[in-house]
């Protein structure tokens, strides 16, 4: 997918003056915190679990090679192939080949990142093949040619009536005079198009909530049961999934299923979790004749060596995001690129480049929710301390920041000088608001004064206070 | 493309510092996978057989599963015609081919029409089996094969799931336990179904609704043995 984390001021801009995404985020604002926090009190053990998960996927990053291994190996032997990807453009090439393979003219495809990350549905739709996504929010995003602005809840930043109008444009079968207000009316729609996509699919296209060396198996979680519908009706399947999303055995799967729910919509479990083994047996009734799994690198094993290598136990529940105050106040889209709020703001500079997305490890207040939500106890809040010390050091951090910054440690490594300067500062800034006591413009202070006033100092600066009072360095 | 998994594999063994094959990481490993520790199993569904019944009801309920408890397997045939009266649905259903069902007296109920197979489009009413239920979340644990078509789960409007009271475990450690003693350690079925509660999506307006792809209603009969 294109950038636009670069443009990520302007976006921020756009966001903030969009009634309809600003109504979308106040309605988004607390319902998925609330009900993980329900979810949470419910089970006693549920950060005993956090720390099990976070020590599976230690283990797993530890010997990432060895379980990949076994995984293959289980593919094979139970009828299916591997196809290993190091970028987006072979996973491409490879997932065309075997679209290609199969005759393909549509391909249904459930809610996965990965291929966002790769943008297979411009390319097989470049190459003449129909994608169509089933996730219900992801298809009226596809309809819309958005990115989504979620990890789990692709538009969420749409109103119902922006879903009716995508709905109208392109559900060209139904009468344009219909009556489009109710949800669910809206759904019953969407399900009878969608289900003659499903029954139309020459190929299935899923991702991969996990891996299951022990077995083979993939794991698909949804609460529509779409990826089931995509995973069982084509004649052939294919699977993406990046290579740390491996776990050892099906106990280990268990257990960070336990966490991914509640973590993410504050659910026991999801409707649906699926473990897929291989392609249909011969004796079945259903289920596709090909199964194909392609792992894929896409900058993953550059983390693993780094200083980002826990940001690889992530589980993409998305509690990050729903906690984020930086995110609840500009969407998902201002990120600019497929992942948003604090995990975005790691993972997006890390796999597209720190001169691209640089601004997002900037934009966090660094006040910690991310990282006390984590079911993998990811530090999110360490890391974009970390993302900007490496792009201030890269000497891409803007001038304003870099001029501001030494200015500052100029003065801070300088005690004497650096009282004097506060004391200057204080008294004249002192003098000249006294008569209203706040200042409503001052210069290289807009930031701040755009949105409120700034009190005016009052006397003496905190360390002349603090030595009054007989403070004491310790 | 094996010049990929040789470029992908090594560039994992030069970020973990590999130098040759580390034995003892590798038997750590081949440790894990024969005897595959339970991590943290939580207490809610180690309970006895009427404590686990009880909890599976309570949890299914929470998510909008629909439950009925019959004391024999002649009472199935009435139970279901009387649930699709009441949810308004036809009486035609598409059953499972699962032995467990085969006692089944459809006959009794001569308004019942039935076949057996996988979904085809336009099934409105399921009625298969099911591996176990797991008490901890109220979910129910289905195996694709000859007996019972994954279609069955997904494509109809409602979904009806039989199974014997017995059949309810506390926790899912103890359906893998149950899947591992059945398949002798071998290849797993090619799809294991965890369904907890009919299908919802809550991608209007964070509005909850049922049905989404998967079935609209989710009833479960159990039968007391």
């Amino acid at each position: 997918m294109e950038s636009t984390a670069r443009a990520f001021k302007a976006n921020v801009n756009v966001a903030i003056a969009d009634a309809n995404l600003q109504a979308a985020m106040k309605r988004f604002s607390e319902g998925f915190s609330t009900k993980r926090l329900l979810a949470v009190e419910r089970l006693p053990e549920f950060e005993a679990l956090r720390d099990a998960a976070t020590d599976i996927k230690n283990h797993v990053l530890e010997n990432l090679d060895l379980y990949l291994e076994r995984f293959e190996s289980k593919v094979v032997e139970t009828g299916g192939q591997v196809h290993w990807c190091t970028d987006a453009e072979e996973a491409r090439r490879t997932i065309l080949g075997i679209c290609r393979d199969a005759g393909a003219r549509t391909v249904t495809k459930s809610k996965s990142m990965i291929s966002e990350e790769i943008a297979i549905n411009e390319y097989l739709e470049k190459e003449g093949i129909r994608p169509v996504e089933t996730d219900l929010g992801e298809y009226i995003i596809q309809l819309r040619h958005e990115p989504p602005s979620h990890i789990i809840a692709p538009a969420v930043h749409l109103s119902k009536d922006q879903v009716a109008d995508a709905f109208r444009e392109h559900h060209t079968g139904y009468p344009s005079t219909r009556v489009l207000d109710d949800p669910q009316v809206m759904l019953a729609e969407a399900r009878a198009v969608l289900r003659g996509a499903f029954l139309a699919a020459d190929v299935g296209i899923t991702g991969a909530n996990m891996l299951v060396a022990e077995t083979g198996s993939i794991v698909l979680v949804t609460n529509e049961g779409n990826a089931d519908l995509t995973q069982t009706l084509p004649r052939v399947q294919i699977v993406v999934a990046s290579v740390e999303k491996v776990v050892p055995t099906l106990e280990d799967a268990t257990t960070i299923l336990r966490v991914l729910a509640r973590s993410a919509t504050g659910q026991e479990q999801a409707v649906y979790t699926t473990f897929t083994t291989g392609p249909r047996r011969p004796d079945d009734a259903d289920g596709p004749q090909q199964y194909h799994v392609v792992l894929l690198d896409n900058g993953r094993t550059g983390m693993l060596g780094s200083e980002f290598r826990e940001v690889l136990r992530c589980i993409r529940c998305g509690a990050c995001v729903n906690h984020c105050p930086v995110y609840a106040a500009i969407g998902g889209h201002a990120y600019g690129w497929v992942y948003s709020g604090p995990i975005g703001a790691v993972l997006t500079p890390n796999l597209i480049g720190i001169e691209e997305a640089g601004h997002l490890p900037n934009a966090s207040t660094l006040c910690g929710r991310c990282e006390s939500v984590c079911p993998m106890r990811i530090p999110l809040p360490r890391m974009l301390r970390q993302l900007r010390e490496r792009q201030y050091a890269q000497n891409q951090a803007p001038k304003a920041i870099r001029f501001g910054l030494s200015g500052w440690a100029f003065l801070a490594r300088r005690p004497s000088l650096y009282r004097m300067a506060t004391a200057i500062g204080v008294t004249i800034l002192g003098m000249i608001g006294r008569r209203k006591g706040r200042f409503r413009r001052l210069p290289m202070a807009g930031g701040w004064t755009t949105a409120r006033d700034l009190p005016a100092p009052q006397g003496r600066t905190f360390q002349q206070m603090w030595t009054s009072r007989g403070g004491r360095r310790r | 493309m094996s010049g990929s998994r040789e470029r992908v594999l090594g560039a994992i063994r030069g970020a973990l510092c590999r130098n040759a094959r580390p034995d003892a990481a590798a038997e750590a490993v081949r440790r894990r996978l024969e005897h595959p520790p339970p991590n943290v199993v939580p207490m809610r569904g180690r309970l006895e057989l009427a404590g686990r019944i009880d909890l599976f009801i309570a949890e299914a309920e929470r998510v909008s599963t629909t439950t009925a408890r019959l004391g024999q397997w002649n009472e199935v045939p009435s139970a279901i015609a009387d649930y699709l009266k009441g949810v308004n649905l036809p009486a035609s259903l598409r059953v499972a081919p699962d032995p467990a069902l085969r006692g089944i007296p459809w006959a009794d109920e001569p308004l019942l029409e039935f076949t057996t197979g996988p979904a085809r489009d336009g099934d409105q009413v399921s009625v298969t089996g099911a591996f176990a239920g797991v008490a901890e979340t109220g979910t129910l644990v289905l195996l694709s094969g000859p007996d019972s078509p994954t279609t069955l789960n997904f494509m109809p409007d409602a979904h009806i799931v039989v199974f014997p009271v017995d059949r309810i475990v506390g926790t899912y450690e103890e359906v893998w336990a149950g899947i591992r003693s059945g398949f002798d350690g071998g290849t797993l079925p090619r799809a294991v179904n965890w369904i907890t509660g009919p299908s919802r999506t809550g991608d209007i307006e964070q509005t909850l609704l049922l049905g989404a792809h998967g079935p609209r209603l989710l009833h479960v009969l159990l039968v007391d043995v």
